[in-house]
């Protein structure tokens, strides 16, 4: 068989049991319920900043970016919950299961499989990421009025984070089991994110090297490192007392990287993708 | 290329300094019905996944119609149905099939779907979900699973672990079809009785080697001869059916009155416990 044609109808498969499953009946309601009070609390915060502070702030901008600064960690996490969910026992998980071997014993590698598995899983998870971003920026332009700059360069990024989740549980369900992937994804997940933290609190107390190691945590776990690029993005423009106030707030982690970091992603995913299908390879089954 | 269906050379398979296979060497013809049979822990389950390409051998080789063992063209020829056999629970049984038929590539249709349902007992099941399945339906559906693409070699790892009695006469069945139409099959059994009904031939492995070999009848040795007489009921080991006329006849002479006289055939079972040595896994 073709080996993209068995990708193809694997991922579809994989599609499949997603909505079988209702992944996406449960991933919606939840969703649906987030966006609700995400609307209820940015429509009581838009109607609590018409205080002018003078020149100096813009009290409008501040509480949009604030609010659009956090509903991006929301979301990202959010999608990251749902690409640990989705692919934590693709490997071990289903082979201990006996999921696993009547496919792979098919005329398809294993590369396919592990492919159509991720490919399912980052195309599931990017358009969640996507759907509850476009929620948050209609909610936030219903209810203040106001929406951030590059928003859609933010979500691409947002997707792509996602992504890269997807891509290390998968090489993590290759040695793990369903259980020890999920929480080792989890702690990488948290590690990346309190590196961004780290790097904040560097950059507050002008510690250069907390600042420089914590940024390269984020490269080394690159959803972080997109996370940032897309807050900073949706800030560019602001200047003055405005950024200094957004900065202290969740855009403080953010941290333009420019296109040099989708380079560095697409080689990361793709020496992820190698070095999972290398151990899935050498792994009885 | 080889006429052999399985060539199997001095497999080894180890796990760290554990030997699960220390040199198989074992062959399996087209249209011939192989029963691998042996303890638990034997190593039986490692060479079926080692023919199919799930577990990488240490050593020796393993050919499938000439090809190596795991490669696509021997994949493409092989069905295989595990004994740790799972399917999706959220699928219907025509979509597992129709799942596996475009993996292997076959052009079969819903024509090859509803005649391997109905191979395995299961005529209008097609849209009923795994997860109503019992176990045994579930096990029937996975070898019409492994009979996708109609495979020239079938490897079964205990294929009847989940059946009923009369499950297991369906599966007989199908067996002896599939032989009479020239597909190879090794069946990995702990069934005696099974593997004695339906094999053409016997291999019994134990710690990783092949301790026996060859037809069920050939392995069956004579265990004597059993007579009655008015002397009361004994056992005379070392004769066989040929020796009757002549042991009756001396019985006559010596003036034993004689009512009954069977010879005694040693059974698949006598022949498996002499070479594990009453070994249990």
């Amino acid at each position: 068989m073709n080996g993209l044609r068995a990708v193809w109808v694997l991922a579809l498969w994989a599609l499949r049991e997603s909505v079988r499953r209702r992944v996406f009946l449960v991933v919606g309601l939840l969703t649906a319920g987030f966006i609700a009070l995400f609307a209820l609390g940015s429509s009581v915060a838009f109607a609590n900043t018409k205080t002018s502070y003078g020149d100096l702030v813009d009290a409008h901008e501040l509480a949009g970016a604030t609010l659009n600064g956090l509903a991006m960690f929301a979301i990202l996490f959010l999608g990251c919950v749902l690409a640990t969910f989705l692919t934590l026992s693709v490997v071990r998980g289903d082979a201990e299961a006996g999921l696993l071997q009547p496919l792979v014993v098919r005329p398809v590698g294993r590369a396919q499989v592990l492919l159509a598995r991720w490919l399912a899983a980052a195309v599931v998870c990017a358009a969640y990421v996507a759907i509850i971003d476009g929620a948050v920026l209609i909610t936030l332009r219903v209810t203040g009025d106001w929406s951030p700059e590059h928003a859609l360069g933010a979500a691409l990024l947002l997707m792509l984070a996602v992504a890269v989740v997807a891509a290390l549980c998968v090489l993590g369900s290759v040695a793990l089991s369903s259980i020890a992937n999920g929480i080792a994804t989890f702690m990488l997940l948290g590690a990346g994110m309190f590196a961004g933290l780290l790097a904040q609190v560097g950059h507050g107390i002008g510690n250069a090297s907390l600042e420089h190691t914590a940024h390269v945590v984020s490269w080394a776990l690159p959803f972080e490192a997109l996370y940032q690029d897309g807050l900073a993005r949706t800030t560019a423009g602001q200047g003055g007392a405005t950024k200094f106030l957004v900065n202290l707030g969740p855009f403080g982690g953010g941290h333009e990287a420019g296109n040099v970091l989708l380079l560095y992603v697409a080689g990361y995913l793709v020496l992820v993708g190698a070095l999972s299908v290398v151990a899935t390879g050498r792994r009885d089954l | 290329m080889s006429a052999l269906a399985l060539d199997v050379r001095g497999l080894v398979k180890t796990y760290g300094r554990q030997y699960a296979l220390a040199g198989v060497d074992l062959t399996v013809a087209p249209g011939e019905l192989v029963g691998l049979l042996g303890p638990n822990g034997a190593g039986k389950s490692t060479l079926v996944k080692s023919v199919c390409g799930l577990v990488r051998p240490s050593s020796g080789t393993a050919t499938v119609f000439g090809e190596r063992a795991g490669s696509r063209s021997a994949r493409t020829a092989t069905g295989y149905l595990a004994e740790l056999f799972r399917y999706p629970a959220w699928s219907t049984a025509d979509e597992l099939l129709r799942l596996h038929q475009r993996l292997a590539g076959s052009a079969g249709g819903a024509g090859e779907r509803a005649r391997l349902l109905h191979l395995v007992g299961l005529p209008g099941e097609a849209g009923r979900k795994v997860a109503t399945m019992s176990k045994g339906m579930q096990q029937r559906l996975g070898l019409a699973q492994a009979l996708v693409g109609g495979p020239r070699l079938l490897l079964l790892d205990e294929p009847t672990s989940a059946l009923d009695p009369v499950g297991r006469r369906l599966v007989r069945d199908v067996l002896g079809q599939l032989r009479d139409s020239g597909v190879a099959v090794l069946l990995n059994s702990h069934l005696l009785s099974e593997v004695e009904l339906v094999c053409d031939r016997v291999v019994i492995v134990r710690a990783g080697t092949v301790v026996a070999e060859g037809a069920p009848a050939e392995l069956a040795r004579p265990r004597g001869v059993e007579v009655d007489t008015d002397q009361g009921r004994r056992v005379i080991d070392g004769l066989t059916r040929d020796d009757v006329p002549a042991l009756v006849a001396r019985l006559v002479a010596a003036g034993e009155q004689v009512y009954a006289v069977r010879p005694l055939a040693g059974t698949l079972e006598d022949v498996y416990l002499d070479a594990v040595e009453g070994q249990t896994g």
